[in-house]
Protein backbone atom coordinates (compact mmCIF):
# COMPACT_ATOMS: atom_id res chain seq x y z
CA UNK A 1 0.00 0.00 0.00
CA UNK A 2 0.89 3.96 0.05
CA UNK A 3 3.23 5.05 2.87
CA UNK A 4 2.78 8.52 4.07
CA UNK A 5 5.89 10.41 2.71
CA UNK A 6 6.99 11.71 6.12
CA UNK A 7 3.51 13.39 7.44
CA UNK A 8 3.67 10.54 9.63
CA UNK A 9 6.05 11.27 11.98
CA UNK A 10 4.67 14.83 12.21
CA UNK A 11 1.86 14.07 13.31
CA UNK A 12 3.35 12.56 16.82
CA UNK A 13 4.99 15.76 17.70
CA UNK A 14 4.49 15.71 21.55
CA UNK A 15 1.74 18.38 22.67
CA UNK A 16 0.15 19.95 19.10
CA UNK A 17 -2.34 22.54 19.60
CA UNK A 18 -5.52 21.96 18.87
CA UNK A 19 -7.25 24.57 16.44
CA UNK A 20 -10.38 22.80 16.09
CA UNK A 21 -12.31 20.70 18.69
CA UNK A 22 -15.32 18.98 17.08
CA UNK A 23 -17.60 17.38 20.29
CA UNK A 24 -20.38 14.81 19.92
CA UNK A 25 -21.47 16.40 16.43
CA UNK A 26 -25.19 15.19 14.85
CA UNK A 27 -26.16 16.37 11.63
CA UNK A 28 -29.42 15.45 10.33
CA UNK A 29 -31.10 16.12 6.84
CA UNK A 30 -34.86 15.96 7.04
CA UNK A 31 -35.17 12.58 9.02
CA UNK A 32 -32.00 11.26 7.36
CA UNK A 33 -29.31 11.21 10.14
CA UNK A 34 -26.49 11.98 8.14
CA UNK A 35 -23.57 12.10 11.49
CA UNK A 36 -23.77 10.79 14.58
CA UNK A 37 -22.38 11.72 17.43
CA UNK A 38 -18.60 12.71 15.71
CA UNK A 39 -16.02 13.61 17.91
CA UNK A 40 -12.54 14.48 16.46
CA UNK A 41 -9.75 16.95 17.38
CA UNK A 42 -7.88 18.58 14.06
CA UNK A 43 -4.58 19.88 15.21
CA UNK A 44 -3.02 23.02 14.71
CA UNK A 45 -0.88 23.70 11.40
CA UNK A 46 -1.16 19.67 10.45
CA UNK A 47 -3.03 18.33 7.49
CA UNK A 48 -6.17 16.25 8.81
CA UNK A 49 -7.95 13.73 6.11
CA UNK A 50 -11.35 12.39 6.30
CA UNK A 51 -11.30 9.16 4.46
CA UNK A 52 -14.07 6.53 4.16
CA UNK A 53 -16.58 5.36 1.38
CA UNK A 54 -18.98 7.44 -0.32
CA UNK A 55 -21.98 8.68 1.86
CA UNK A 56 -19.89 7.86 5.41
CA UNK A 57 -20.46 11.70 5.80
CA UNK A 58 -16.88 13.24 5.27
CA UNK A 59 -18.08 16.08 3.51
CA UNK A 60 -21.58 16.87 5.78
CA UNK A 61 -18.72 16.67 8.66
CA UNK A 62 -16.05 19.16 7.00
CA UNK A 63 -19.41 21.65 6.34
CA UNK A 64 -20.25 21.28 10.01
CA UNK A 65 -17.02 22.80 10.68
CA UNK A 66 -17.81 26.74 8.77
CA UNK A 67 -21.61 26.35 9.34
CA UNK A 68 -22.23 25.60 5.47
CA UNK A 69 -24.97 24.05 6.52
CA UNK A 70 -26.87 26.87 7.33
CA UNK A 71 -27.56 26.97 3.27
CA UNK A 72 -29.88 24.00 3.35
CA UNK A 73 -32.98 24.33 5.02
CA UNK A 74 -33.86 20.82 5.85
CA UNK A 75 -30.06 20.70 7.60
CA UNK A 76 -30.27 20.39 11.55
CA UNK A 77 -26.84 20.35 13.32
CA UNK A 78 -26.46 19.62 16.93
CA UNK A 79 -23.20 19.52 19.67
CA UNK A 80 -20.21 21.67 19.11
CA UNK A 81 -17.50 22.82 17.08
CA UNK A 82 -14.83 24.47 18.44
CA UNK A 83 -12.36 26.98 17.23
CA UNK A 84 -9.74 27.70 19.06
CA UNK A 85 -12.15 27.52 22.45
CA UNK A 86 -15.14 29.30 20.60
CA UNK A 87 -18.43 27.36 19.36
CA UNK A 88 -19.54 28.37 16.18
CA UNK A 89 -22.61 27.54 17.01
CA UNK A 90 -22.51 29.54 19.47
CA UNK A 91 -24.97 32.69 19.52
CA UNK A 92 -22.46 35.13 19.83
CA UNK A 93 -20.48 33.78 16.53
CA UNK A 94 -21.67 35.75 13.64
CA UNK A 95 -21.56 33.13 10.53
CA UNK A 96 -19.87 35.64 7.92
CA UNK A 97 -17.27 36.84 10.12
CA UNK A 98 -16.31 32.90 11.50
CA UNK A 99 -16.23 32.32 7.96
CA UNK A 100 -13.58 34.36 6.91
CA UNK A 101 -11.17 32.17 9.23
CA UNK A 102 -12.69 28.84 8.57
CA UNK A 103 -12.47 29.14 4.74
CA UNK A 104 -13.45 26.27 2.23
CA UNK A 105 -12.53 24.88 -1.34
CA UNK A 106 -15.14 22.67 -2.80
CA UNK A 107 -15.41 19.33 -4.59
CA UNK A 108 -15.85 21.09 -8.38
CA UNK A 109 -13.99 24.48 -8.76
CA UNK A 110 -16.44 27.71 -8.56
CA UNK A 111 -15.04 30.74 -9.69
CA UNK A 112 -17.11 33.70 -10.07
CA UNK A 113 -17.97 34.94 -13.18
CA UNK A 114 -15.61 37.91 -13.11
CA UNK A 115 -11.86 38.18 -14.37
CA UNK A 116 -8.92 36.16 -12.69
CA UNK A 117 -8.01 39.35 -10.96
CA UNK A 118 -11.16 40.14 -9.72
CA UNK A 119 -11.55 36.19 -8.33
CA UNK A 120 -9.16 37.17 -5.61
CA UNK A 121 -9.69 40.60 -5.36
CA UNK A 122 -13.06 40.53 -4.52
CA UNK A 123 -13.28 38.61 -1.22
CA UNK A 124 -10.71 41.26 0.07
CA UNK A 125 -13.09 44.53 -1.32
CA UNK A 126 -15.92 42.98 0.39
CA UNK A 127 -13.66 42.65 3.31
CA UNK A 128 -13.13 46.52 3.22
CA UNK A 129 -9.93 46.30 1.71
CA UNK A 130 -9.94 49.57 -0.44
CA UNK A 131 -6.01 50.32 -1.33
CA UNK A 132 -5.32 49.53 -4.60
CA UNK A 133 -1.84 48.99 -4.42
CA UNK A 134 -2.53 46.91 -1.33
CA UNK A 135 -5.11 44.87 -3.06
CA UNK A 136 -2.81 44.11 -6.36
CA UNK A 137 0.48 42.83 -4.31
CA UNK A 138 -2.38 40.60 -2.46
CA UNK A 139 -3.50 38.96 -5.67
CA UNK A 140 -0.19 38.56 -6.89
CA UNK A 141 1.07 37.12 -3.03
CA UNK A 142 -1.82 35.17 -3.21
CA UNK A 143 -1.31 33.74 -6.90
CA UNK A 144 2.18 32.84 -6.28
CA UNK A 145 1.11 30.55 -2.87
CA UNK A 146 -1.23 28.83 -4.98
CA UNK A 147 1.45 28.29 -8.05
CA UNK A 148 -1.20 29.84 -10.34
CA UNK A 149 0.73 33.14 -11.01
CA UNK A 150 3.26 32.24 -13.88
CA UNK A 151 0.58 30.88 -15.66
CA UNK A 152 -2.03 33.68 -15.04
CA UNK A 153 0.10 36.87 -14.81
CA UNK A 154 -0.34 38.05 -18.07
CA UNK A 155 -4.03 37.22 -18.51
CA UNK A 156 -5.23 38.80 -15.72
CA UNK A 157 -8.17 40.49 -16.44
CA UNK A 158 -9.40 36.57 -18.72
CA UNK A 159 -12.96 35.64 -17.17
CA UNK A 160 -11.75 32.95 -14.28
CA UNK A 161 -13.98 30.68 -16.60
CA UNK A 162 -11.72 30.34 -19.07
CA UNK A 163 -8.55 28.32 -17.20
CA UNK A 164 -8.62 24.86 -17.25
CA UNK A 165 -9.84 22.60 -14.24
CA UNK A 166 -6.82 22.38 -12.27
CA UNK A 167 -6.25 25.95 -12.73
CA UNK A 168 -9.67 26.95 -11.85
CA UNK A 169 -9.45 24.83 -8.52
CA UNK A 170 -5.73 26.68 -8.14
CA UNK A 171 -7.65 30.13 -8.62
CA UNK A 172 -10.10 29.27 -5.88
CA UNK A 173 -7.21 28.34 -3.57
CA UNK A 174 -5.83 31.60 -3.84
CA UNK A 175 -8.75 33.22 -3.43
CA UNK A 176 -9.08 31.86 -0.26
CA UNK A 177 -5.41 32.60 1.07
CA UNK A 178 -5.90 35.83 0.15
CA UNK A 179 -8.50 36.08 3.52
CA UNK A 180 -5.43 34.57 5.16
CA UNK A 181 -7.56 32.23 6.68
CA UNK A 182 -6.60 29.76 9.66
CA UNK A 183 -8.27 26.87 8.64
CA UNK A 184 -8.77 25.51 4.85
CA UNK A 185 -11.18 23.00 4.29
CA UNK A 186 -11.12 21.01 1.49
CA UNK A 187 -14.03 19.08 0.47
CA UNK A 188 -12.54 16.93 -2.45
CA UNK A 189 -10.26 19.05 -4.05
CA UNK A 190 -8.98 17.37 -6.64
CA UNK A 191 -11.85 14.73 -7.98
CA UNK A 192 -12.60 17.13 -10.56
CA UNK A 193 -9.18 16.99 -11.98
CA UNK A 194 -6.85 15.44 -14.09
CA UNK A 195 -4.05 13.72 -12.34
CA UNK A 196 -1.27 16.44 -13.17
CA UNK A 197 -3.51 18.73 -12.11
CA UNK A 198 -3.96 16.61 -8.58
CA UNK A 199 -0.12 17.04 -8.26
CA UNK A 200 -0.19 20.09 -8.29
CA UNK A 201 -2.95 20.42 -6.04
CA UNK A 202 -1.45 18.03 -3.46
CA UNK A 203 2.15 19.94 -3.91
CA UNK A 204 0.21 23.16 -2.88
CA UNK A 205 -1.51 21.51 0.16
CA UNK A 206 1.89 20.50 1.27
CA UNK A 207 2.97 23.92 1.27
CA UNK A 208 0.54 25.07 2.62
CA UNK A 209 0.53 23.31 5.90
CA UNK A 210 3.35 25.52 6.86
CA UNK A 211 0.91 28.54 7.70
CA UNK A 212 -2.86 26.70 8.00
CA UNK A 213 -4.40 24.16 9.79
CA UNK A 214 -5.85 21.58 6.58
CA UNK A 215 -8.49 19.63 6.77
CA UNK A 216 -9.05 18.01 3.66
CA UNK A 217 -11.94 15.32 2.78
CA UNK A 218 -10.85 12.74 0.43
CA UNK A 219 -11.90 9.56 -1.83
CA UNK A 220 -8.45 8.31 -2.58
CA UNK A 221 -6.43 6.97 0.11
CA UNK A 222 -3.04 7.37 -1.91
CA UNK A 223 -3.87 11.12 -1.76
CA UNK A 224 -4.66 11.33 2.20
CA UNK A 225 -0.92 8.94 2.53
CA UNK A 226 0.48 11.56 -0.06
CA UNK A 227 -0.42 14.84 1.84
CA UNK A 228 -1.67 14.46 4.84
CA UNK A 229 -0.34 14.03 8.77
CA UNK A 230 -3.22 12.63 10.68
CA UNK A 231 -6.22 10.55 9.03
CA UNK A 232 -9.89 10.06 10.05
CA UNK A 233 -11.47 7.20 9.04
CA UNK A 234 -15.15 7.24 8.79
CA UNK A 235 -17.95 5.20 8.21
CA UNK A 236 -22.32 4.91 7.69
CA UNK A 237 -22.04 8.61 9.67
CA UNK A 238 -19.39 8.22 12.47
CA UNK A 239 -15.48 8.09 13.08
CA UNK A 240 -14.43 4.75 13.11
CA UNK A 241 -10.85 5.86 13.53
CA UNK A 242 -8.33 8.45 14.38
CA UNK A 243 -4.65 8.38 13.66
CA UNK A 244 -1.42 9.42 12.53
CA UNK A 245 -1.66 8.97 8.55
CA UNK A 246 1.02 6.57 9.18
CA UNK A 247 -0.91 4.08 12.13
CA UNK A 248 -3.81 4.04 10.10
CA UNK A 249 -2.59 3.23 6.98
CA UNK A 250 0.46 0.63 8.72
CA UNK A 251 -1.34 -0.22 11.99
CA UNK A 252 -5.19 0.40 12.11
CA UNK A 253 -6.39 -0.71 15.30
CA UNK A 254 -9.86 -1.25 14.25
CA UNK A 255 -11.12 -4.08 11.95
CA UNK A 256 -13.56 -1.91 9.83
CA UNK A 257 -9.98 0.28 8.99
CA UNK A 258 -8.33 -2.10 8.17
CA UNK A 259 -11.00 -3.90 5.56
CA UNK A 260 -11.32 -0.79 3.95
CA UNK A 261 -7.85 0.00 4.04
CA UNK A 262 -6.74 -3.12 2.62
CA UNK A 263 -9.40 -2.19 -0.24
CA UNK A 264 -12.06 -5.22 1.63
CA UNK A 265 -14.92 -2.72 0.66
CA UNK A 266 -15.45 0.86 -0.21
CA UNK B 1 -36.33 -14.56 -40.71
CA UNK B 2 -34.26 -11.93 -40.51
CA UNK B 3 -34.40 -11.36 -44.62
CA UNK B 4 -38.02 -12.55 -44.34
CA UNK B 5 -39.85 -9.00 -44.89
CA UNK B 6 -43.70 -9.98 -45.35
CA UNK B 7 -44.78 -7.54 -42.30
CA UNK B 8 -42.71 -4.93 -43.72
CA UNK B 9 -44.26 -3.19 -46.39
CA UNK B 10 -47.15 -2.18 -44.47
CA UNK B 11 -45.08 -1.04 -41.28
CA UNK B 12 -43.16 1.07 -43.95
CA UNK B 13 -45.88 2.46 -45.29
CA UNK B 14 -47.18 3.99 -42.16
CA UNK B 15 -43.78 4.83 -41.39
CA UNK B 16 -43.60 6.78 -44.35
CA UNK B 17 -46.85 8.57 -44.09
CA UNK B 18 -46.21 9.38 -40.94
CA UNK B 19 -43.09 11.18 -41.72
CA UNK B 20 -44.90 12.95 -45.16
CA UNK B 21 -47.37 14.42 -42.19
CA UNK B 22 -45.42 15.81 -39.84
CA UNK B 23 -43.50 17.33 -42.24
CA UNK B 24 -46.45 18.60 -44.39
CA UNK B 25 -47.53 20.36 -41.19
CA UNK B 26 -44.02 21.62 -40.51
CA UNK B 27 -43.83 23.02 -44.05
CA UNK B 28 -47.30 24.33 -43.73
CA UNK B 29 -46.41 26.26 -40.96
CA UNK B 30 -42.74 27.63 -41.96
CA UNK B 31 -44.82 27.82 -45.38
CA UNK B 32 -47.11 30.48 -43.48
CA UNK B 33 -44.43 32.46 -41.61
CA UNK B 34 -42.55 32.82 -44.98
CA UNK B 35 -45.60 33.75 -46.40
CA UNK B 36 -46.45 36.34 -44.13
CA UNK B 37 -43.06 37.52 -43.97
CA UNK B 38 -42.46 37.92 -47.87
CA UNK B 39 -46.14 39.47 -48.42
CA UNK B 40 -45.35 41.94 -45.47
CA UNK B 41 -41.85 42.78 -47.22
CA UNK B 42 -42.92 43.25 -51.26
CA UNK B 43 -45.97 45.34 -49.84
CA UNK B 44 -44.02 47.65 -47.24
CA UNK B 45 -40.79 47.56 -49.16
CA UNK B 46 -41.90 50.35 -51.50
CA UNK B 47 -42.87 52.24 -48.98
CA UNK B 48 -39.44 52.36 -46.75
CA UNK B 49 -37.10 55.27 -47.61
CA UNK B 50 -35.40 57.67 -45.81
CA UNK B 51 -38.21 60.64 -45.49
CA UNK B 52 -40.41 57.49 -43.87
CA UNK B 53 -38.05 56.93 -41.01
CA UNK B 54 -37.42 60.21 -40.05
CA UNK B 55 -40.27 62.35 -41.21
CA UNK B 56 -43.62 63.10 -39.36
CA UNK B 57 -46.72 61.97 -40.96
CA UNK B 58 -48.32 64.48 -43.63
CA UNK B 59 -51.97 64.84 -43.86
CA UNK B 60 -53.42 62.37 -46.95
CA UNK B 61 -52.80 63.85 -50.63
CA UNK B 62 -49.60 65.14 -49.46
CA UNK B 63 -46.94 62.95 -51.01
CA UNK B 64 -44.03 61.62 -48.60
CA UNK B 65 -44.53 61.65 -44.89
CA UNK B 66 -43.21 59.07 -42.09
CA UNK B 67 -43.60 57.42 -39.08
CA UNK B 68 -40.23 58.95 -37.79
CA UNK B 69 -42.44 60.26 -34.32
CA UNK B 70 -44.21 56.50 -34.42
CA UNK B 71 -41.02 55.00 -34.02
CA UNK B 72 -38.91 57.37 -31.15
CA UNK B 73 -42.47 57.44 -29.24
CA UNK B 74 -41.99 53.06 -29.58
CA UNK B 75 -38.21 53.45 -28.37
CA UNK B 76 -39.38 56.27 -25.41
CA UNK B 77 -42.18 54.02 -24.52
CA UNK B 78 -40.62 50.43 -24.52
CA UNK B 79 -37.74 51.99 -22.70
CA UNK B 80 -39.48 53.46 -19.75
CA UNK B 81 -41.93 49.81 -19.50
CA UNK B 82 -38.30 48.17 -19.37
CA UNK B 83 -36.97 50.64 -16.40
CA UNK B 84 -40.09 49.97 -14.95
CA UNK B 85 -40.52 45.94 -15.19
CA UNK B 86 -36.91 45.10 -15.31
CA UNK B 87 -36.38 45.68 -11.57
CA UNK B 88 -39.44 44.49 -10.42
CA UNK B 89 -39.29 41.48 -12.45
CA UNK B 90 -35.77 40.62 -11.61
CA UNK B 91 -36.07 41.26 -7.84
CA UNK B 92 -39.35 38.78 -7.56
CA UNK B 93 -37.11 36.55 -10.19
CA UNK B 94 -34.78 36.26 -7.39
CA UNK B 95 -37.16 35.68 -4.51
CA UNK B 96 -38.75 33.11 -6.11
CA UNK B 97 -34.92 31.35 -6.89
CA UNK B 98 -33.14 31.87 -3.88
CA UNK B 99 -34.99 32.47 -1.07
CA UNK B 100 -38.94 32.17 -1.67
CA UNK B 101 -40.55 28.44 -0.31
CA UNK B 102 -44.16 27.32 0.05
CA UNK B 103 -47.40 28.88 -0.24
CA UNK B 104 -45.85 32.76 -0.41
CA UNK B 105 -43.73 31.54 -3.77
CA UNK B 106 -46.19 29.46 -4.96
CA UNK B 107 -48.82 32.23 -4.70
CA UNK B 108 -46.54 34.39 -6.58
CA UNK B 109 -45.51 31.80 -9.25
CA UNK B 110 -49.13 31.52 -9.95
CA UNK B 111 -50.15 35.06 -9.96
CA UNK B 112 -46.90 35.87 -12.52
CA UNK B 113 -48.96 32.88 -14.60
CA UNK B 114 -52.14 34.36 -14.84
CA UNK B 115 -51.09 37.32 -15.64
CA UNK B 116 -48.92 36.34 -18.40
CA UNK B 117 -52.25 35.04 -19.68
CA UNK B 118 -54.61 38.23 -19.16
CA UNK B 119 -55.57 39.72 -22.68
CA UNK B 120 -53.23 42.84 -23.29
CA UNK B 121 -56.78 44.94 -23.96
CA UNK B 122 -57.62 44.57 -20.34
CA UNK B 123 -54.36 45.33 -18.77
CA UNK B 124 -54.61 48.46 -21.36
CA UNK B 125 -57.93 49.19 -19.44
CA UNK B 126 -56.19 48.89 -16.41
CA UNK B 127 -53.53 50.75 -16.93
CA UNK B 128 -56.40 53.18 -18.32
CA UNK B 129 -58.21 53.72 -15.56
CA UNK B 130 -55.43 53.96 -12.99
CA UNK B 131 -53.06 56.42 -15.28
CA UNK B 132 -55.22 58.52 -17.79
CA UNK B 133 -58.52 59.04 -15.98
CA UNK B 134 -57.25 60.48 -12.72
CA UNK B 135 -55.18 63.18 -14.85
CA UNK B 136 -57.41 63.57 -17.77
CA UNK B 137 -55.10 63.07 -20.33
CA UNK B 138 -53.66 60.26 -22.37
CA UNK B 139 -49.63 60.26 -22.08
CA UNK B 140 -47.41 58.11 -23.09
CA UNK B 141 -46.26 56.60 -19.40
CA UNK B 142 -49.69 55.03 -19.40
CA UNK B 143 -48.99 53.17 -22.65
CA UNK B 144 -45.28 52.26 -20.21
CA UNK B 145 -47.15 51.13 -17.35
CA UNK B 146 -49.52 48.80 -19.37
CA UNK B 147 -46.41 47.78 -21.10
CA UNK B 148 -44.61 47.20 -18.15
CA UNK B 149 -47.51 45.42 -16.49
CA UNK B 150 -47.38 42.69 -19.67
CA UNK B 151 -43.30 42.52 -19.78
CA UNK B 152 -43.90 41.61 -15.69
CA UNK B 153 -44.47 37.78 -15.73
CA UNK B 154 -41.72 37.06 -18.36
CA UNK B 155 -39.23 39.08 -16.79
CA UNK B 156 -40.24 37.32 -13.51
CA UNK B 157 -40.26 33.76 -15.20
CA UNK B 158 -37.21 33.63 -16.69
CA UNK B 159 -35.54 35.46 -14.12
CA UNK B 160 -35.95 33.15 -11.49
CA UNK B 161 -34.79 30.59 -14.78
CA UNK B 162 -31.86 32.16 -15.35
CA UNK B 163 -31.07 32.25 -11.27
CA UNK B 164 -31.62 29.00 -10.41
CA UNK B 165 -29.60 27.86 -13.62
CA UNK B 166 -26.46 28.91 -11.66
CA UNK B 167 -24.73 26.33 -9.72
CA UNK B 168 -25.29 26.66 -6.27
CA UNK B 169 -21.56 26.05 -5.37
CA UNK B 170 -21.24 29.26 -7.43
CA UNK B 171 -22.68 30.95 -4.19
CA UNK B 172 -21.53 28.37 -1.73
CA UNK B 173 -18.14 29.42 -2.64
CA UNK B 174 -19.14 33.51 -1.97
CA UNK B 175 -20.14 32.38 1.10
CA UNK B 176 -17.58 30.46 2.45
CA UNK B 177 -15.15 33.64 1.63
CA UNK B 178 -17.28 35.42 4.36
CA UNK B 179 -19.71 36.99 2.31
CA UNK B 180 -22.90 37.64 3.55
CA UNK B 181 -25.33 36.01 1.30
CA UNK B 182 -26.46 39.12 -0.21
CA UNK B 183 -23.17 40.03 -0.81
CA UNK B 184 -22.25 36.77 -2.69
CA UNK B 185 -26.33 37.22 -4.65
CA UNK B 186 -25.56 40.48 -5.43
CA UNK B 187 -22.24 40.31 -7.08
CA UNK B 188 -22.27 36.49 -7.84
CA UNK B 189 -25.11 35.20 -8.91
CA UNK B 190 -26.47 37.96 -10.58
CA UNK B 191 -23.57 38.67 -12.62
CA UNK B 192 -23.54 34.60 -13.55
CA UNK B 193 -27.14 35.13 -14.40
CA UNK B 194 -27.28 38.33 -16.57
CA UNK B 195 -26.77 36.53 -20.04
CA UNK B 196 -30.15 34.62 -19.36
CA UNK B 197 -31.82 37.56 -17.71
CA UNK B 198 -30.74 39.99 -20.96
CA UNK B 199 -32.04 37.13 -23.46
CA UNK B 200 -35.49 37.24 -21.47
CA UNK B 201 -35.84 41.29 -21.58
CA UNK B 202 -35.32 41.67 -25.42
CA UNK B 203 -37.75 38.47 -25.62
CA UNK B 204 -40.01 40.62 -23.52
CA UNK B 205 -39.17 43.61 -25.59
CA UNK B 206 -39.82 41.54 -28.59
CA UNK B 207 -43.32 40.76 -27.47
CA UNK B 208 -44.65 44.34 -26.83
CA UNK B 209 -43.43 46.30 -29.39
CA UNK B 210 -45.63 44.98 -31.30
CA UNK B 211 -48.45 45.42 -28.77
CA UNK B 212 -51.02 47.50 -30.32
CA UNK B 213 -54.62 47.04 -28.14
CA UNK B 214 -53.26 48.98 -24.81
CA UNK B 215 -52.18 51.69 -26.77
CA UNK B 216 -55.84 52.71 -28.26
CA UNK B 217 -56.42 54.24 -25.04
CA UNK B 218 -53.20 55.10 -23.40
CA UNK B 219 -50.71 56.48 -25.75
CA UNK B 220 -53.38 57.63 -27.81
CA UNK B 221 -51.01 58.82 -30.62
CA UNK B 222 -49.55 61.86 -31.86
CA UNK B 223 -49.19 64.07 -35.00
CA UNK B 224 -45.96 65.44 -33.69
CA UNK B 225 -42.41 64.99 -32.16
CA UNK B 226 -43.49 64.10 -29.03
CA UNK B 227 -40.90 63.31 -26.32
CA UNK B 228 -42.47 64.19 -23.39
CA UNK B 229 -43.75 61.02 -21.54
CA UNK B 230 -46.23 63.10 -19.58
CA UNK B 231 -48.49 63.71 -23.15
CA UNK B 232 -50.15 61.52 -26.07
CA UNK B 233 -47.40 60.37 -28.05
CA UNK B 234 -47.16 58.43 -31.48
CA UNK B 235 -46.18 54.94 -31.89
CA UNK B 236 -45.65 53.08 -34.99
CA UNK B 237 -47.87 49.76 -33.95
CA UNK B 238 -51.02 52.44 -33.13
CA UNK B 239 -49.71 54.39 -37.01
CA UNK B 240 -50.28 50.88 -38.31
CA UNK B 241 -53.69 50.97 -37.26
CA UNK B 242 -54.96 53.78 -38.20
CA UNK B 243 -53.52 54.17 -41.48
CA UNK B 244 -54.75 50.49 -42.30
CA UNK B 245 -58.29 50.96 -41.31
CA UNK B 246 -58.34 54.65 -43.47
CA UNK B 247 -59.77 54.56 -46.49
CA UNK B 248 -56.62 55.77 -48.60
CA UNK B 249 -54.16 54.02 -50.42
CA UNK B 250 -51.05 55.90 -49.52
CA UNK B 251 -52.07 55.54 -46.24
CA UNK B 252 -52.25 51.30 -47.04
CA UNK B 253 -48.59 51.58 -47.96
CA UNK B 254 -47.79 53.62 -45.03
CA UNK B 255 -48.81 50.96 -42.54
CA UNK B 256 -47.02 47.68 -44.87
CA UNK B 257 -44.01 50.10 -44.36
CA UNK B 258 -44.68 50.80 -41.15
CA UNK B 259 -45.61 46.65 -40.15
CA UNK B 260 -42.85 46.10 -42.17
CA UNK B 261 -40.23 48.02 -39.70
CA UNK B 262 -41.91 46.41 -36.94
CA UNK B 263 -41.13 42.54 -38.05
CA UNK B 264 -37.84 43.80 -38.61
CA UNK B 265 -37.04 45.02 -35.08
CA UNK B 266 -38.90 41.96 -33.35
CA UNK B 267 -36.76 40.09 -36.08
CA UNK B 268 -33.38 42.20 -34.72
CA UNK B 269 -34.96 41.77 -30.93
CA UNK B 270 -34.93 37.68 -31.72
CA UNK B 271 -31.98 37.47 -33.26
CA UNK B 272 -30.16 39.53 -30.58
CA UNK B 273 -31.66 37.40 -27.77
CA UNK B 274 -30.41 34.32 -29.81
CA UNK B 275 -26.86 35.59 -29.97
CA UNK B 276 -26.65 36.28 -26.10
CA UNK B 277 -27.64 32.96 -25.51
CA UNK B 278 -24.78 31.52 -27.79
CA UNK B 279 -22.58 33.40 -26.39
CA UNK B 280 -23.43 32.26 -22.60
CA UNK B 281 -23.55 28.72 -23.56
CA UNK B 282 -20.30 28.63 -24.96
CA UNK B 283 -18.58 30.36 -21.62
CA UNK B 284 -20.03 27.58 -19.40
Amino acid sequence: MILAADGGTAGIQAGAEVKVRVRDLNVYYGTNHAIRDASLDIEQSQVTALIGPSGCGKSTFVRAINRMHDLTPSARVSGSVEIDGVDVYSRRVDPIVMRRRVAMVFQRPNPFPMSIFDNVAYGLRVNGERDRVRIAGLVEDSLRRAVLWDEVKDRMSDSGITLSGGQQQRLCIARVLALRPEVILMDEPASALDPIATVKIEELIAELRRDYTVVIVTHSMAQAGRVSDRTAFFLDGSIVEVGTTTQIFTRPKDRRTEDYITGRFG
Amino acid sequence: MIADSRLAPRRRLGGTAGILLTGFCSALAAGLLIVILGYVAIQGWGAINPAFVTQLPHPVGVPDGGVGNGIVGTIIIVAIAAVIAVPIGVLTGLYLAVYGRGLSAELIRFLAEVLSGVPSIAIGLFAYTICVKPFAHFSAFSASFAFAVLMLPLMIRTSEEAIRGVPTSIREGALALGLPDYGGVVHVVLPAARPLIVTGLLLAIARVTGETAPLLFTAFGSQFWELNPANPMAVLALQIFTYAISPYDDWHRQAWGGALLLILAVLVLNVGARLALGRHGKKS
